[in-house]
């Protein structure tokens, strides 16, 4: 457990004051904006049916998407490792001499560190969403999922950008958009990820704010979209559903600025579009977390980040104390559930912790668009983590004692101990909080008094 | 006349006896004829929150051989209710438990009583336990009880509907967290200008009293059940 990390947090009181009220404002925005929608608890169950047909039925549509793609020009690449995928990218740059690639904001080439990959290869990668591209000049990693720049204040952002440090956002974001407009028209390579892959028309949806996905994948030469294979949907209709929870439940807006919906290359006659378009379906590790039944549910995801808003934990510890760049309640779940992906990529992760970092209190669970049961989730991945003897030892006592009334009434010894010891769970308690004054008489003492 | 068995939990057993004694009381003033069965003793919600399954059905198995036969079970906890009405079912496939109330439910819900006569001159602000709130459903119910007090004040805090950082073994697993969560609840709880929180749950009660205790605050807490057996 990355407690440095955590503890760092937690005494930053510019950083606790920027996280709450950052994630407390995406709250409130989704709250306002779900309570316009009448029939919003129909659509979440409406959109966890659909995930998880999708998801019963995935090599179906994904053959069908492939089959779909393909029919309109583009080209579909299944990649099982994050290595795949990568290798795909950089032998293809290489095949067209390309040396920039313009990126806009994917979690999932987060996952697969596509940036360091091409980095590696000598192929310059930039970052074309304001908050990504602050984070890749910072050299860190997003700290949320929708959000990565959330924990920056606005004087951290001028330095970054080596503006003067009282510049306005507008003034800053000008400065950021004068430097990414070049490099969109110089980049060969676009590369995206997807919201949605839509199997009977081959479209791959992209949700976004700044334009700059919509620029990333129509003005380089290349367009490469690089998904989970969760993501595919059966129908374009289905985005009726998706596309009404996605806003509201990530920025609280009806709907987000920019929805693309593209389809292929540039064909014949058509004045813009990229000359070439690849799909790059992504497993690492998910088709492991699919073979489980009940915990399936982890992949219906769609990366809005309301769970971490409205996590109390999250908000406290924020997005860098988690060992995965999935953070907050979906980070919890997913992270155990792709730990061994990880491990075999010589990832040392330690991710026994999270699932029990957590005080089920369900708000996760409350606020999910496609009803993931994520405290749920987080039981089942406590009851499979392997436990320590001595907590074992203690658990079968506990359930004893429990069974047994006249060895519970015991504990009125220990009621009556003028000094309690400070030692385990007590002491661990009393750091932070003063006990309860013990009473003289139980509730059953009481009791047989009363009568 | 409603015939009604309490199961007091073990932390107001041996904790907070006098949330039990307050919510009898309440009980048997609205009519209800009491019974405690002794041999009651946990739900066994930290086994099952903790991952031991096989620990929590056992004692689960308990407190159903404890409770056989009552017709109606009421608790001053949201959060052993749910664990009972809810999550029995995860251990027992196909039991279906629903002789379980949490006791502001019951009241207003069983009793259809939203007025039980109290009195209790005090500005209080309600903290919506987690379990009670997104398991149960409990919003409204403790709310009017409360607001039907004479001399009472309710004030609603800020973040009323957010977790005060108990959870049960979470709270001594990662002190640091949890104590950072309660004085965020605090801090919510301290801008409304109330003289007393109150909950339909001794756990979180306990969380709260020990942070603000520790912050050296003057802000009181109390059970529903106790500021109802106020006159």
């Amino acid at each position: 457990m990355p407690l440095t990390q955590i503890q760092k947090a937690l005494d930053d009181p510019r950083l606790q004051k920027a996280v709450y009220s950052a994630t407390g404002r995406l709250a409130d925005g989704r709250r306002k904006t779900v309570a316009d929608l009448p029939e919003y608890q129909k659509l979440r169950q409406h959109a966890h049916d659909i995930k998880q047909h999708t998801l019963e039925h995935l090599d179906t549509y994904l053959e069908e998407l492939e089959r779909s793609v393909i029919a309109r020009g583009g080209k579909v690449i299944w990649a099982n490792t994050a290595a795949e995928a990568c290798d795909f990218v950089t032998n293809l740059a290489r095949d067209r001499g390309v040396k920039l690639v313009v990126k806009s904001k994917s979690m999932t080439t987060e996952e697969i560190h596509l940036n360091h990959h091409l980095e590696r290869h000598g192929i310059d990668a930039v970052e074309t969403d304001l908050g990504e591209y602050i984070i890749q000049l910072s050299g860190e990693t997003p700290y949320h999922i929708i959000a990565p720049a959330l924990h920056k204040t606005r004087e951290q952002v001028a330095e970054v950008l080596h503006a003067a440090p009282n510049a306005t956002p507008e003034a800053l974001t000008a400065i950021a958009r004068a430097t990414l407009r070049k490099k969109f028209l110089d980049a060969g390579i676009g590369i995206t990820g997807a919201n949605f892959l839509v199997a009977d028309s081959g479209a791959i949806v992209l949700v976004e704010n700044e334009g700059n996905a919509r620029l990333s994948s129509s003005a380089p030469r290349i367009h490469i979209a690089i998904s989970g294979i969760e993501k595919v949907i059966p129908r374009a209709q289905d985005l009726a559903v998706f596309l009404k929870l996605l806003a509201r439940s990530a920025t609280g807006q009806a709907l987000s600025v920019y929805t693309s919906f593209l389809s292929g290359p540039r064909r014949p006659g058509e004045t813009d579009g990229p000359e070439e378009f690849c799909l790059v379906l992504l497993d690492h590790g998910r088709t492991s977390v699919l073979a489980d039944r009940e915990k399936r549910q982890s992949l219906y995801c769609i990366r809005c980040g309301a769970c971490l808003n409205h996590c109390p934990v999250y908000r406290k510890i924020g997005g860098y104390s988690y060992p995965w760049v999935y953070s907050g309640p979906i980070g919890k779940i997913l992270t155990p559930q792709f730990a061994e992906t990880l491990e075999k990529e010589g990832a040392d992760l330690h991710a026994s912790w999270l699932p029990f970092a957590s005080s089920l209190c369900g708000a996760c669970g409350e606020v999910c668009p496609v009803k993931i049961e994520i405290p749920k989730i987080l039981l089942e991945l406590r009851q499979e983590s392997p436990k320590k003897r001595e907590e074992k030892l203690a658990m079968r006592l506990f359930s004893w004692i429990m069974r047994h009334p006249r060895v519970y009434e015991q504990f009125r010894w220990v009621r009556k101990m003028r000094k309690l010891p400070s030692a385990g769970p007590l002491k661990a308690w009393l750091s932070e909080r003063d006990l309860p004054e013990l009473p003289a008489r139980s509730f059953r003492e009481e009791w047989k008094r009363r009568k | 006349m409603h015939r009604v068995s309490i199961f007091v939990t073990c932390l107001v057993d041996q904790v907070f006896p006098r949330v039990g004694l307050a919510m009898t009381e309440v009980l048997e003033r609205a009519g209800c004829q009491v019974e405690f069965r002794e041999a009651q003793t946990c739900c066994g919600q930290p086994a099952f929150n903790s991952g031991f399954q096989d620990d929590a059905r056992h004692v689960a198995r308990h407190f159903l051989d404890v409770f056989k036969g009552a017709e109606y079970i009421v608790v001053p906890s949201g959060s052993c209710a749910s664990m009972i009405s809810h999550h029995y079912a995860d251990l027992f496939e196909g039991h279906h438990e629903s002789r379980v109330w949490e006791f502001s439910q019951f009241l207003t819900d069983v009793l259809k009583i939203d007025d039980v006569g109290a009195r209790l001159d005090r500005v209080v602000t309600y903290h919506d336990s987690c379990h009670s709130l997104r398991e149960l459903g409990i919003r409204d119910a403790p709310r009017r009880l409360l607001s039907n007090v004479r001399d009472l004040r309710l004030v609603e805090m800020d973040a009323a509907q957010e977790c005060c950082g108990f959870g049960g073994t979470f709270s001594v697993k990662f002190p640091e967290i949890s104590g950072a969560m309660a004085r965020t609840k605090i801090d919510s709880m301290l801008r409304t200008g109330a003289d007393t929180v109150v909950s339909i749950d001794s756990s979180c009660l306990m969380q709260l009293q020990g942070a603000l205790s520790r912050a050296g605050s003057n802000l009181r807490t109390m059970h529903l059940a106790e500021v109802l057996a106020c006159r």
